[in-house]
């Protein structure tokens, strides 16, 4: 059963004071499985994250239609759902991670994990133990816990934003760059972690710089070069 | 929830707040919000939206663009010229508000919302105490209960970060930030379904902004209320807000999914003032 379905999708951004249009992405099409992980890789620049963004609705689709067969709704067009639908869907059924991290300020990295099922309607002491056993199985410290996390490092956001993230059990998984700016030591760790998440059927398509870091994770991988998928 | 068939618990229908005489071309040829004409100024044109349950609905735009303009005729400090609005919780939603009685208007004002206005002068009686300004409010509500109102007071001070040890002094003796918690538990009082923040942080240093923000959103997850917030920082429209508006002069430009609009700004509007961001 295919869970997304992305047909002639372009993305253009129109810069009023430059008065320029940059095309992004354009006549993209291809169509997730339920359970699969494609993996996307390009030259920086080339619109592999604007994809992303597409699904997650933080950029506008220029052209094209996203169709998500979501949990709740059945098959909705991400691309023109509503705003509300689509703050639902973000909330229980699709999750997107980067490397960047944000976080409200004076909020620990455990807080940070249980607003995530709060925000659902989990009660304090289920998201709390939900929280602890998501930053155990992400292997974050336990001293870092009850840390604000403007101070941690690399991986330890990209594990606290996996965590943040995976702690909602998502359908799909939208990973942009997750591995960027990683040691190979914790890159073998995030890898790992993929592979467990796709063994719970989970959904995913993820951007990667590194090609061989994919081997043995990606079931497809797509290559993109100026705003168009070849090969 | 199902956000396809939820009521909303605000709906703001063609909100239109003009100064001036007014002509018989008024509003179509505009310089800004102002008549080329007659110099009547549209200090609120045509501006129409919903507060869902829960949710944070963030107002942007530069001074004069209509914001506080929008916020005071929610809250009856000013009359609108025309257009309608809607609570959810006034006559199920089914009444204009701004067509209720005197009577009906104070009812509505002190127990279905809340307002915290960017100059606590304007919110609180600085001559009172902490826990008068509170039972004020609740005395407003028709409660006569002296017991209950020192216990709700100790409540929502506490809810704040405000010593209760502090609940007998005076706001004048307190800090701007403290000002601004006491001026939200006074909001809270009657738990109102809907609570309007006017520049909350504004004027507040880093560590106090980061304590209101914190309440704010812990607010949010203990009451359920809905908040319309508006604000002229970003990155406070960035941490707290679902959705987002944009308005200029006394127009909404822009609206949608908070991070949308700041990603990928659709107006000239946004783009300037998001590439203006520190």
């Amino acid at each position: 059963m295919d869970i997304l379905q992305i047909e002639g999708l372009g993305k253009q951004f129109l810069l009023y004071e430059q008065n320029k249009q940059i095309r992004s992405c354009q006549d993209i099409s291809f169509t997730l499985h339920e359970g699969e992980f494609i993996g996307i890789v390009g030259l920086s620049g080339a619109g592999k994250s604007t994809i992303l963004k597409c699904i997650h609705r933080t950029y506008l689709p220029s052209a094209g239609k996203i169709v998500y067969d979501s949990k709740a709704f059945g098959p909705v067009d991400l691309a023109a759902a509503g705003e509300r639908q689509i703050l639902f869907l973000r909330k229980h059924e699709i999750g997107y991670v980067s490397q960047f991290l944000s976080v409200m300020p004076r909020t620990t990295a455990k807080e940070h994990v249980m607003g995530a099922l709060l925000e659902m309607g989990e009660d304090g002491e289920k998201a709390r133990a939900a929280a602890e056993e998501m930053l155990s199985y992400f292997r974050l410290p336990e001293e870092l816990w009850d840390v604000y996390p403007s101070t941690f490092s690399g991986g330890e956001r990209l594990r606290l934003n996996l965590a943040h993230t995976m702690v909602k059990h998502p359908r799909l998984m939208l990973l942009d760059e997750p591995t960027a700016s990683l040691d190979n030591k914790t890159k073998v760790l995030v890898k790992d972690m993929l592979k467990r998440l796709k063994s719970r059927n989970t959904s995913m398509i993820g951007i990667f710089h590194d090609l061989e870091f994919m081997d043995g994770v990606c079931d497809r991988v797509f290559n993109i070069s100026e705003g168009g998928f070849v090969g | 929830m199902n956000p396809i068939t939820e009521q909303p618990v605000l709906k703001v229908s063609h909100l239109t707040v003009r100064y001036g005489s007014g002509c018989p071309c008024c509003g179509t040829s505009l310089e800004k919000n102002r008549c080329r004409k007659c110099g009547t100024v549209w200090a609120a044109n045509d501006v129409s939206l919903e507060v869902y349950p829960g949710e944070i609905l963030g107002i942007v735009g530069e001074s004069g663009s209509g914001k506080s303009t929008l916020m005071k005729s929610l809250y009856f400090d000013l009359e609108p010229t025309e257009g309608t609005a809607y609570l959810r919780d006034y006559q199920d939603g089914a009444k204009d508000i701004w067509q209720a009685s005197a009577a009906e208007k104070r009812r509505i004002r002190n127990c279905l919302m809340g307002m915290v206005y960017q100059n606590p002068l304007l919110g609180l009686r600085m001559e009172y105490s902490a826990a008068a300004n509170i039972a004020e409010k609740i005395i407003a509500a028709g409660s006569r209960d002296a017991g209950a109102m020192t216990e709700r007071a100790q409540d929502l001070l506490s809810a704040v970060e405000i010593l209760t040890s502090r609940m007998a002094e005076a706001p004048k003796n307190f800090s701007g930030g403290m000002q601004q918690r006491v001026q939200i538990s006074k909001a809270l009082a009657n738990n109102p379904s809907l609570l309007l923040l006017d520049e909350v942080t504004t004027g507040l240093d880093i560590s106090v902004q980061a304590k209101v923000l914190d309440l704010i959103r812990k607010i949010k997850a203990r009451y359920g209320i809905s908040i319309l917030l508006v604000s002229h920082d970003l990155a406070v429209i960035r941490m707290l807000a679902d959705r987002t508006v944009v308005m200029l002069d006394g127009k909404i430009v822009e609206s949608g999914l908070t991070d949308q609009v700041l990603e990928d700004p659709q107006h000239a509007y946004t783009q300037q003032l998001v590439h203006s961001m520190l």
